[in-house]
């Protein structure tokens, strides 16, 4: 109860500073020097907001489609074979820096968007694969046996059984991709992509702290929203199949 | 019907069934008993090609099995497992209402058809029908299971071990509900079972197993009086053949005219329950409802399997 409060209080404030970001000024005036503005004002916080999420939102969908995909096509029959190479490629897109995949993006794809997108997307890859496959490894072997008895075709099966139990621990693997993705996103500001990071680099740039913290902040505040947010969705449908009672 | 022609199974070079042949004729229940590993659940899952026979053929009724896709077989025929398998994220009138929406019954033919199920089984529908299967104890959801496998009125049903996780008490009711809407609905019923009790109680016919091959396939008093070979003998437990062959005789088809004191039992009351009777009492003879006595010479004649 407590926790839902102080969330919905940083809700508040994280509108309200991105709404009218001037009148949180005298807060990060003691972190500038030599008068330097308080406020990063090249761009307004609100549209790099909106623009960093869209950002990351695409690029999970992009992932999230493409893991869950995977994770069903190595636990079918037929695709089994494929379960080292799913792994691998998942596995290098979480290792390969997603720095690395921008400075070899943009050659290929100009300045802007493309690259931090493509960057987001792989290294979203693993964390929702792992759990896809963990979940679809794992239901309740009575319950696949008794839809499999009750002459469900795979099809079915996978859609009205399996995917709906896994979705709990698929969901929880989303979660971390999209927590990962949106203190990834602040990279592409060095590739021209129109993120919060842009508002980071301009204080490193400029030895303005204020600048710094603010960006960082607002990620950092709706990484935690997004979490909590997420949370509560995975316990919602959890506690519909009996796996968690209530607390 | 069941008609099962030389049955087999082998996985690479080991033959976990060896061929059986076996009829269960309609409406009939058939029990099938053995020690773990002795192939009972492969037979069954050979019967709605769960798994596929190596050799053999199943008839259902007059239709080769394996001549129908295996998940239009599996819609004909009722499967109960232990641990029931409910779709924990389905309501219990969504878990009944499975095969009967795959086989596209109208949506009102189905909602009556789960409440009539519900209803049998003994959960008020308009308490049940919504609730998901976490929210029932262990019995109630067997019973659920049991109802989704009846839900499309199939000819046969197949259960494995269903009631094996429930308590005694919980389970003699279940296994005497089971055999009432058996009866009520005329449904050919195989039945896997670890429970020699439970074999003699619910079997017409009783199939013996042991490591993959059927060693005896007969009516309880047969199987009880004249096991086939030590390990049938060994199985029905000889200390117990006495009780398991009063449990098969109710007193009405024993009673003989006479008097006796004491209150009267009614007819359907087993022979075995009969003597514990007599013994608790120390009585020699018990008065039956509707006229008549049983004695316990009649009840020690039966306790040897003679007059069957
Ligand atoms: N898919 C399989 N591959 C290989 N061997 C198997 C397979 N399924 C079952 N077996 C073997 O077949 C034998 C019979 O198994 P089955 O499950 O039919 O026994 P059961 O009589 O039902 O035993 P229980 O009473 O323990 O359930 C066992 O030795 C088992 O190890
Ligand atoms: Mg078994």
């Amino acid at each position: 109860m407590i926790a839902r409060l102080i969330l919905a209080a940083l809700a508040c404030l994280l509108v309200a500073f991105l709404l009218t970001p001037q009148s949180f000024a005298w807060l990060f005036v003691p972190l500038t020097k030599n008068g330097a503005p308080p406020i990063y004002t090249q761009t307004g916080l609100l549209s790099l907001t909106l623009s960093h999420l869209g950002l990351v939102a695409l690029a999970s969908l992009a992932s999230t489609i493409v893991a869950v995909g995977l994770g069903v096509l190595v636990t079918r029959p037929a695709g089994r074979e494929f379960l080292p190479l799913a792994r691998t490629i998942t596995s290098i897109g979480q290792t390969f820096p997603p720095v690395a995949v921008l400075a070899l993006a943009v050659p290929a794809m100009g300045f802007g968007a493309g690259p931090t997108l493509v960057a987001l997307f792989l290294y979203g890859l693993l964390p929702i694969f792992e759990n896809t496959l963990t979940a679809l490894q794992n239901l309740p072997p009575s319950v696949i046996e008794a839809a499999r008895g009750m002459g469900l075709t795979r099809r079915q099966r996978l859609l009205q059984v399996e995917l709906p139990l896994a979705l709990p621990v698929i969901l929880a693997g989303v979660r971390l991709s999209v927590v990962i993705s949106l203190a990834t996103a602040t990279i592409g500001s060095t590739v021209a992509a129109h993120t919060l990071g842009e508002v980071i680099i301009a204080g490193l740039l400029s030895a303005n702290t204020a600048f710094v913290v603010q960006g960082g902040l607002i990620v950092g505040l709706i990484a935690v929203l997004i979490y909590e947010g997420f949370q509560q969705v995975e316990k919602a449908t959890a506690r519909r199949i009996g796996q968690m009672q209530q607390e | 019907m069941i008609r099962i022609e030389n049955l087999s199974k082998t996985y690479g070079d080991t033959t976990v069934v060896q061929p059986v042949s076996l009829t269960i004729e309609k409406g009939h229940i058939a029990a099938l008993v053995g020690t773990s590993g002795s192939g009972k659940t492969t037979l069954l899952r050979m019967i709605n090609r769960l798994v596929e026979p190596s050799s053999g053929k199943v008839w259902i009724g007059d239709e080769d099995a394996a001549t129908i896709a295996p998940h239009l077989l599996r819609r004909r025929i009722g499967y109960a497992i232990q641990g029931h398998g409910l779709f924990p994220h389905r309501t219990l009138a969504q878990n009944i209402a499975m095969v009967p929406q795959l086989l596209g019954w109208k949506p009102r033919d189905i909602s009556d058809r789960v409440d009539e199920l519900l209803t049998l089984f003994q959960l008020d529908p308009a308490r049940f029908r919504d609730r998901m299967p976490h929210q029932l104890s262990g019995g109630q959801q067997q019973r659920v299971g049991v109802a989704r496998a009846l839900a499309a009125r199939p000819e046969v049903l197949l259960m494995d071990e269903p009631f094996g996780a429930l308590d005694p008490v919980i389970r003699a009711k279940a296994q005497d509900d089971l055999r009432d809407i058996q009866r009520q609905l005329g449904t050919t019923l195989v039945i896997v079972t670890h429970d020699m009790e439970e074999a003699v109680t619910l079997g017409d016919r009783i199939a013996v197993m042991d490591k993959g091959v059927l060693l005896q396939y007969g009516p309880p008093t047969e199987i009880l009086t004249h096991p086939a070979t030590p390990f049938v003998e060994a199985l029905i437990g000889k200390a117990e053949r006495p009780f398991r062959l009063l449990s098969l005789s109710h007193i009405g088809d024993i009673a003989v005219p006479g008097e006796a004191e004491g209150p009267a039992l009614p007819r359907d009351t087993s022979a075995r329950d009969a003597l514990a009777q007599c013994l608790w009492l120390g009585r020699d003879r018990l008065a039956v409802q509707g006229g008549g006595v049983v004695t316990l010479e009649a009840l020690r004649t039966r306790a040897k399997g003679d007059g069957a």
